[in-house]
């Protein structure tokens, strides 16, 4: 089972993740219209970058823009989850080992420490998420069994991981749990909600773009997101 | 049952389809018609097909859910913060299902997709700077009025409003000859004063050409008279057009993209034929986001502009104070508490929250001006902005969504309001005759016409 799992499935949920979020990409920018969108995204391609880093950039800093600073409680879990979601999986140093047997690459690695923070940081992240859906209105109405799998999906490679990792129960049965939760986060990305992964870059960029070119970029005032 | 006589699918193409559906007084018999309206299921999804493309499905489809667009919106916490007024919730459930169901929707349900599109939005786009996605939902429901529209499902006032734009070229029935006419008696009213005044028409090569509202022309041509003073005084030179002077879009509201192209080729068209320096339209927000900003996309330039450079009224205001030919007597400057209306059209949609404030430090005595909160990019809505004032039909929520800025306006304590857009202009003065609040409210122009210097040369010799 180990090796079914980090051999032949390890490989595809690699190709499935990185292939899929690049043929989103692709599909996305591909389905741009400049009339449509009524966004002349060839015509300014300086003031359209400009605007689309920035979009996404005020986007990344917590508290960085009117949004984040309206809705703190949003913004801590929200940055809790993301942070640790994104910087836990790549530079784990178990997960770089693994790498580098495997393929003989491997990237940084953080201190294990500041992993475990990170990781009860996205488990944490993950029960205010929820508590917040159930709690306010104007979340709950928006909220579908749908939204409740992606957290799940989301957290279970945190979760599992966490067990393995303080050895609890079994290991080497937790150990493939976490993998196989892992794997299928990969495969399921592009297919599902999960593609924001790429598309909230694209989808930020746009809007960007969309302000800097033609509502009001180019007027010099800047724009206070 | 099939299309009505008056509600249907097709859009107004002459006077006498025009004129039936005005003598439909509040158009009862328009709305009873609409609801025995089929819906042409397999051209709505058609059209979809065609221009619903990844920005748009990619928005729909990554939205998380977190409602933290609910504060953003100033219908949803003036009602109560109930939860159906959600952006995200309003776009879904209509914009949404619609591309679900591959356009299978019933009569019951565009008649709710028409509620919303219209009397629960009024596309002033602040929720896509919420959205943690960046995902506007005003773009959103402009473009799901274009569907509603295309099937026959809009409000009919708007219908009538389009159909102006097809039949007139402008959102009233005013002719080319009625346009002139009141150039010319706007002069003559007026030349005794200042001689030498005139409203040059189709003059070639002019540093400016000024457009209008047709409403100026037909209910207040004394803002055109007040425009043709400030540029005789700022000494321009200036011109109107005989055609294509009409700078508004009641179409845009409509959600009637041929209109739309339509009325702006024909103001690119006046462009093109005089070769003025720049175009400098009136006070009005969406007009000016008509002409100026969408367009040059309707019109298909792939620059994104238009042919000449375009200003908006305020911006030519603040370079003519800024450069002093308009100078303001520091004695008659507004001294009282005063606050200014950011119109989302050209504030959060073109970039323009700096310009106004500096005409505010030229025309108010320091210490008199109190803005609003929120304010600039992040301003609420007037109210009645999207064509909201317009549709008697949700005047009741229209009255409500006015509460916003009513109590924005309350909380500065300020008895003159500037509002340089005609919908917010309007917006201000139904919420001061629904509440009573005490306040006054103005354009730019009649407050300058009170504080500029005459230069002793255009003055009349004894």
């Amino acid at each position: 089972m180990y090796e079914m799992l980090t051999g032949p499935f390890f490989w595809i949920s690699m190709l499935v993740f990185w292939i899929g979020l690049l043929v989103r990409a692709i599909l996305y920018i591909r389905g741009l219209d400049w009339q449509l969108d009524r966004v002349a995204y060839r015509a300014h391609p300086k003031i359209g970058a400009k605007f689309a880093l920035r979009s996404i950039g005020f986007w990344l800093l917590p508290f960085g823009t009117q949004g984040w600073k309206k809705q703190p409680y949003m913004t801590v879990a929200f940055f809790l989850f993301h942070v640790g979601a994104v910087l836990v999986p790549l530079f784990l140093i178990a997960h770089n080992i693994f790498l580098e047997n495997k393929i003989g690459f491997s990237l940084f690695t953080m201190d294990q420490g500041v992993a475990d923070f990170l990781t009860w940081a996205v488990i944490l992240g993950t029960i205010l998420l929820i508590l917040r859906r159930i709690a306010l209105p104007e979340v709950r109405i928006l909220t579908t069994a749908y939204d409740y799998m992606i957290l799940v999906i989301s957290v279970a490679p945190f979760i599992t991981g966490l067990i393995a990792r303080y050895h609890i129960g079994d290991y080497h049965f937790w150990l493939m749990v976490h993998i196989f939760c892992g794997e299928l986060l990969l495969i399921l990305t592009p297919f599902t909600k999960l593609s924001h992964i790429i598309l909230f870059f694209m989808s930020r960029a746009q809007l960007g773009m969309d302000y800097g070119i033609k509502r009001g970029g180019m007027k010099g005032e800047g724009m206070a997101w | 049952m099939p299309e009505g006589t008056l509600c249907n699918r097709k859009p107004i193409q002459t006077e006498a389809d025009l004129k039936r559906l005005l003598s439909d007084t509040g158009g009862k018999e328009y709305y009873r018609q609409m609801k025995e309206l089929d819906i042409d299921s397999d051209a709505l999804w058609n059209t979809i097909q065609k221009t619903c493309k990844s920005r748009i499905r990619t928005w729909l489809e990554i939205c998380a859910h977190c409602g933290m667009c609910a504060d953003s919106c100033f219908i949803y916490l003036v009602n109560d913060r109930d939860p159906t007024q959600v952006p995200a919730y309003k776009i879904q459930s209509t914009l949404g299902e619609v591309i679900k169901r591959k356009g299978r929707v019933n009569n019951a349900f565009m008649h709710m997709a028409m509620e919303t599109a219209w009397a629960k939005c009024t596309c002033c786009n602040r929720c896509g700077m919420y959205c943690p996605h960046g995902i506007d939902m005003g773009v959103m429901f402009g473009y799901l009025r274009g569907l509603l529209y295309s099937q026959g499902f809009v409000p009919w006032e708007l219908k009538i409003g389009a159909g102006m734009h097809r039949v007139y070229r402008a959102q009233m029935d005013v002719t080319e000859e009625d346009w002139v006419e009141t150039c010319e008696w706007m002069v003559s009213e007026n030349e005794e004063e200042l001689p030498g005044l005139s409203i040059p028409v189709d003059k070639e090569n002019a540093d400016i050409l000024y457009t209008v509202n047709a409403r100026e022309v037909k209910h207040y041509p004394e803002d055109l008279a007040e425009a043709a003073i400030l540029f005789h005084i700022a000494g321009e030179n200036w011109t109107v057009t005989s055609k294509g002077w009409e700078q508004t879009s009641l179409a845009m509201f409509a959600g009637d993209w041929e209109a739309c192209k339509l009325q702006v080729n024909g103001v690119y068209d006046a462009m093109e034929r005089l070769k003025p320096k720049r175009m400098i339209g009136t006070e009005c927000g969406h007009a000016h986001r008509a002409t100026v900003v969408e367009g040059p996309y309707w019109a298909g330039r792939k620059d994104g502009l238009p042919p000449v450079k375009c200003m908006h009224y305020v911006e030519w205001v603040a370079e003519a104070l800024r450069t002093g030919k308009l100078k303001i007597d520091p004695a008659k400057r507004i001294k009282e508490p005063v606050t200014i209306q950011d119109s989302c059209n050209y504030i959060r949609n073109h970039g323009l929250k700096d310009i106004t404030r500096e005409i505010v430090s030229y025309i108010v005595e320091p210490g008199y001006f109190v803005d609003m909160t929120p304010n600039r990019e992040h301003n609420y809505c007037c109210g009645g902005g999207g064509g909201f004032n317009g549709i008697s039909l949700y005047r009741h929520q229209r009255n409500r969504a006015l509460m916003t800025k009513r109590d924005q306006i309350m909380s500065t304590g300020a008895s003159l309001v500037i509002a340089p857009c005609h919908n917010c202009w309007d917006a201000i003065r139904d919420l001061e005759e629904e509440y009573k609040i005490g306040i006054r409210w103005s354009f730019l122009k009649p407050l300058l016409i009170k504080m500029v210097e005459i230069p002793e040369h255009l003055l009349p010799t004894e």
